[in-house]
């Protein structure tokens, strides 16, 4: 339970790490902003409830944000996007994470998309 | 109408390519009741009686060109060298749009690029922007970087600052909502500055001509993790100390003495640059160095999300139009200059300073008040109101300085003082034709005991 | 065929402009600036002489596409032709060398054409009080808000939101931000004018201002603008008129007559000031009666036979920038006005929509028309039927480089999937516009049947397409004295963001 990758609405998705989660943007997300150029992301420590703004992802000519699809503290950010935000482009759900949450309560995951449900839900958004 | 092209039979042949009878038809969504019978507005000129008024305008206003003057107080007369009024006279320059389209814009974007590249090398930052407003606005964005980059929501400014940026950084302040304080530098180089402030905003050299201890101030503010930004005059840095060297987190100024023309006040050229951590923070247009699908390089507007056609209600400013072209021409003028040429023009205004100072300062009655060390300003306090004295002047064809009760109402140690500016192209002739009147104005008086100036052209 | 940096053009020793000599007593630089407050080392400006100077910047003049060399069908751009004799004219020494801070009596001839221009515009936009200071149209829309919200605050009243139609320019959010206010959209509805009813929901108590241009951004003209206008009112609010579209309705109808209270013009748009590459523009602000008192300061009055700037208005918003705003623009508007007078500036507005009208009747077959016309001096065509084939509204837009023209405005306004905005403005030919229906037509053609050519596009340009997610994701802003020269070629990005605007 909780370890299969879940989606948000806002095209985040999270995967339960033993008490902590990562997060990182969706592939279908990634396809639509095109190549992401720059992220702006929160200091370690920042608390977060659902919905909030973590930080934002711009491409060359437009800029999205991105929300907690959880609540929780920021444990760790990837510090490796600052240098290399093509990451998110080349390995979204890999190497191209973007934080590490600490959730107020891990049962929040459960109540997200799993993978079949989100597709048809991004395929709807699109249409 | 020469500026249109087409003929009553082509508008014909158009109207019926559109399917339509008459023009109005094409207005047809506009309500009845809103259609303008006519405009208020004179009846048109051909081109050579509309250049007769023109001319007849302009004959009416006395230009620097044909007569001394020592006004400054941030715009300055200074020389416009021949090749820059070719380059910028250019129609594939001025007759073009933003260079959104990059294929076919990359003369302007490597100009911006090099003018970017030049206001580097003049301040000592490493980023700089395509341009701003004017140095007032500048200022104003560069508060607004401050503020967004501490999440503070005051901003210090000495008195010293220039009156006209003050004023325009209050406008802006009351706009989104942030404080300016405003306390004087006091003895030792002291600011209040708190740990409240975003910015401390210190004007080198500042609005009365002098050269201000910027490092101390610098580090002040950092002490109470405010950013310091200078507020600096571009051709002083042939000579001072570039904000880089002290510690400056930003610096701003106005262009307009980059070979640009006094204009009556505008178009003119803001400008502004800063350390790399604060480079997504910048407003405006800024040009990068990239390369194209052949792999040669090629330049092309950058790190636009900031902007406000994309990112809309959150960019960090809302400035579009820019200088561009302002900013060609100091780019230029700056090329000509070269590194040797810009401490040269530097050098006659501080000469030209420190000598008129000397001799007007030594006119019975007259004295400077402003503290050394200054740079190509001071003011000089007067015998009898400012006023008076840019009166009597103005009868010699003497443009005088500004008159700084005007500015400091409050200020009785600046009471009956000008503020004087030179530049390269004030002579020792002018000089001394200032000296005289004033000589005479002052023998004058103790004669007649009559008001100065009576009888001037004013 | 690239061009180098000045800073490669440069040798040491090398000069291109000397001054005269110092002709006071000069004294050692180090007495009179003590050396602490003085640079360590000149900065590395070029060091060129005045043809190698010259040459560089005429070369790089060749690779800017312009008005004097070719045609602009930029969206809410008004590219029109701007007139020679305008640059003589702002070139006189009675206009290039006067300071802002000369005596009043010195300057009656500038002060008299700045009288003269409040009125005139005043005139063409019906308003009653005119400011020409803001420097382009950003600046005047923040300096309407700002009008705005003193004009509420007087009233004792702190409404906290602007409203602006999903179609509006980037500059409307922006500066609704800059003014200290919330922003609200509202949505176009499907006969592409705002949603009448949507807006009726979305006013209230907290509506500062509506902001609008009409006609708007998909050339339409906002049909039901006094109902809008009334709605806006009887909520306490004031509507505001961004004056990107003027050329439209120049001399035919009035911002003032429509219910708007406040309004900027672009004066590098339908006053053909050149738009210099980016600027200098200029805003001024026109305003009704209620407003009038908050303009910024100075003003520019009469007395009796002599002008003069008036400080004293105690209710002003203060000062938006140095001084009285772009004069030399101003100079160059005012003889644009007396140049085309009360019927030329009304053919101009006719002469600008037939144009529109012109090439959408002869281009709708071949792209999507989403809002059908008739429109004003602007429409927007889809390219989503070529879009479907593969070839985007970008890639024709840079094929149609090939051809000799500028794209027109696209993805913009945003609510127009592979949006293409062409405004031709009044003084393109017959002979330039079918030249133009021509390419288009071919491009059409060419997405159906040769598509790798448009995807490819442009060919002949002075550089390719250029990789923008390479310039984004390593900044290089600047040259350094070290630089390390141009990075490696990537495969170019061009997602579907606003170009033009």
């Amino acid at each position: 339970m909780g370890e299969e990758r879940r989606y948000s609405r806002s095209h985040e998705w999270v995967i339960r790490e033993g008490d902590s989660a990562r997060v990182g943007v969706s592939e279908f997300a990634v396809e639509q902003l095109g190549d992401v150029v720059y992220l702006e992301l929160p200091a370690v420590g920042k608390q977060l409830n659902r919905g909030d703004v973590i930080g934002d992802i711009e491409s060359v000519k437009a800029v999205s944000q991105l929300y907690a699809p959880i609540s929780g503290e920021v444990i760790a950010v990837n510090e490796e996007l600052e240098a290399h935000p093509e990451l998110v482009n080349e390995d979204p759900l890999g190497k191209g994470w973007i934080v590490v949450l600490q959730p107020v309560d891990l049962g929040d995951i459960d109540t997200l998309m799993f993978k079949a449900d989100y597709d048809r839900f991004a395929a709807e958004e699109q249409a | 109408m020469s500026y249109l092209s087409h003929t009553d039979a082509e508008r014909r042949r158009m109207l019926q390519a559109i399917g339509v009878d008459r023009l109005e038809d094409l207005y047809e969504d506009v309500p009845q009741g809103l259609r303008l019978s006519g405009l208020d507005v004179p009846a048109g000129l051909s081109e050579v009686e509309v250049l007769r008024l023109m001319q007849s305008k302009a004959a009416e206003n006395l230009d620097l060109e044909t007569r001394p003057s020592f006004l400054g107080g941030g715009a300055y007369f200074g020389y416009v060298p021949a090749a820059v009024g070719a380059i910028t006279g250019r129609a594939e320059f001025y007759t073009s749009y933003t260079p959104y389209q990059p294929e076919v814009s990359q003369g302007t974007l490597q100009v911006i690029y090099e003018f970017q590249s030049m206001i580097c090398l003049l301040t000592g930052l490493d980023v700089a922007n395509a341009s701003l407003y004017d140095g007032a606005t500048a200022v104003a964005e560069a508060a607004s970087m401050a503020l967004n980059a501490t999440g503070r929501n005051r901003v210090l400014v000495p008195d010293t600052l220039s009156p006209e940026y003050r004023r325009v950084l209050s406008t802006y302040a009351e706009g989104i909502g942030y404080d300016v304080d405003v306390g004087p530098i006091v003895e030792g180089g002291q600011l209040d500055v708190t740990e409240e402030h975003a910015a401390v905003i210190v004007q080198n050299p500042d609005f009365l001509g002098s050269v201000v201890a910027m490092e101390k101030l610098a580090t002040l503010a950092h002490s109470h993790g405010a950013l310091f930004i200078a507020v600096v005059d571009p051709i002083s840095l042939g000579i001072l100390k570039p904000p880089g060297e002290y510690g400056a987190d930003i610096a701003v100024g106005e262009g307009q003495n980059l070979g640009g023309w006094l204009s009556y006040g505008g178009p003119y050229l803001g400008f502004i640059a800063s350390t790399p951590n604060l480079q997504r923070r910048l407003p405006g247009r800024i040009a990068g160095a990239t390369v194209d699908d052949r792999g040669n390089p090629a330049y092309v507007l950058t790190l636009q999300t900031r902007e406000q056609h994309i990112r809309r209600e959150r960019a960090t400013s809302n400035i579009c139009t820019n200088e561009a072209l302002v900013a060609l021409g100091a780019t230029v003028y700056m090329a000509l200059l070269g590194k040797e040429g810009l401490r040269e023009v530097a050098e006659h205004a501080l000469q030209k300073a420190h000598y008129a100072a000397d001799r007007m300062g030594a006119v019975p009655g007259f004295g400077v008040a402003t503290p050394s060390p200054f740079f190509r300003e001071f003011a000089l306090r007067c015998p009898v109101p400012a006023e008076e004295v840019n009166r009597f002047l103005l009868s010699r064809d003497i443009l005088g300085g500004l008159d700084l009760s005007r500015i400091y109402p409050d200020n009785a140690s600046l009471r009956d003082c000008l503020l004087l500016g030179m530049t390269e192209m004030t002579t020792r002739n002018d000089i001394d034709a200032c000296v005289s009147a004033l000589t005479d104005m002052v023998a004058a008086r103790s004669t007649t005991r009559e008001p100065a100036g009576v009888g001037g052209r004013a | 065929m690239s061009e180098p940096l000045i800073f490669e053009l440069s040798a040491p020793g090398r000069r291109g402009y000397n001054l005269p000599d110092i002709d006071v007593p000069r004294q050692p630089i180090d007495t009179l600036i003590p050396k602490e407050h003085q640079r360590s080392t000149a900065p590395s400006l070029p060091e060129a002489s005045e043809p190698t100077v010259v040459r560089h910047y005429t070369r790089l003049s060749q690779l800017n596409h312009s008005i004097d060399t070719g045609f602009y069908p930029l969206g809410s751009c008004t590219m029109k032709y701007n007139p020679k004799i305008h640059e003589t004219v702002a070139g006189l020494p009675g206009f290039r060398s006067i300071h802002p801070l000369q005596p009043d009596s010195t300057v009656q001839g500038a002060l008299g054409l700045m009288f003269e221009l409040q009125e005139l515009l005043a005139a063409i936009t019906g308003m009653d009080a005119v400011s020409l200071q803001p420097a382009a149209g950003a600046h005047g829309e923040f300096t309407g808000l700002l009008m705005i919200k003193a004009y509420h605050a007087a009233q004792g009243r702190l409404p906290g939101t602007v409203i602006a139609p999903d179609a509006a320019h980037g500059t409307n959010p922006a500066s609704a931000t800059a003014a200290g206010y919330h922003l609200v959209t509202v949505p176009s509805n499907q006969r592409g004018r705002v949603d009448i009813h949507h807006l009726r929901r979305l006013v209230n108590e907290d509506t500062a201002a509506l902001m609008l241009t009409n006609p708007n951004t998909l050339g339409l003209f906002e049909d039901e603008i006094v109902e809008m206008a009334q709605i806006v009112h009887e909520a306490g609010g004031q509507v505001y008129y961004d004056g990107a579209n003027l050329n439209a309705i120049l001399g035919v109808v009035r911002p003032g007559d429509m219910g708007f209270d406040v309004v900027h013009l672009n004066l590098h748009k339908t006053f053909t000031t050149p738009h210099g590459g980016g600027g200098p523009g200029s805003g001024p602000v026109g305003v009704k009666q209620p407003l009038a008192r908050f303009l910024p300061v100075p003003n520019v009055v009469r007395d009796g036979q002599m002008y003069r700037l008036d400080y004293q208005r105690p209710e002003t918003i203060g000062k938006v920038r140095s001084f009285y705003g772009n004069f030399g623009m101003l100079v160059r508007a005012y003889t644009y006005i007396r140049t085309l007078g009360r019927e030329g500036l009304t053919q101009v507005g006719r002469d600008a929509v037939l144009n529109a009208n012109y090439l959408r009747a002869r281009l709708n077959d071949r792209f999507d028309e989403p809002y059908p016309g008739p429109t004003m001096h602007e429409f927007v065509l889809s390219g989503r039927r070529q879009a479907a084939r593969g070839v985007h509204t970008r890639d024709m837009a840079k094929r149609l480089m090939d051809y000799g023209f500028h794209p027109p405005t696209v993805y913009f306004p945003l609510i127009v999937e592979e949006a293409m905005m062409i405004e031709p403005t009044e003084t393109e030919s017959i002979d330039t516009l079918d030249a133009f229906v021509e390419a288009m037509r071919e491009i059409a053609r060419e997405a159906e049947e040769e598509p790798e050519i448009v995807l490819s596009a442009p060919h002949v340009t002075p550089v390719g397409r250029v990789d923008e997610a390479r310039a984004a994701r390593q900044p290089d802003l600047a040259w350094r004295a070290a630089s390390t020269g141009f990075p490696k070629a990537e495969e170019p990005a061009a997602p579907d963001t606003p170009e033009g605007v």
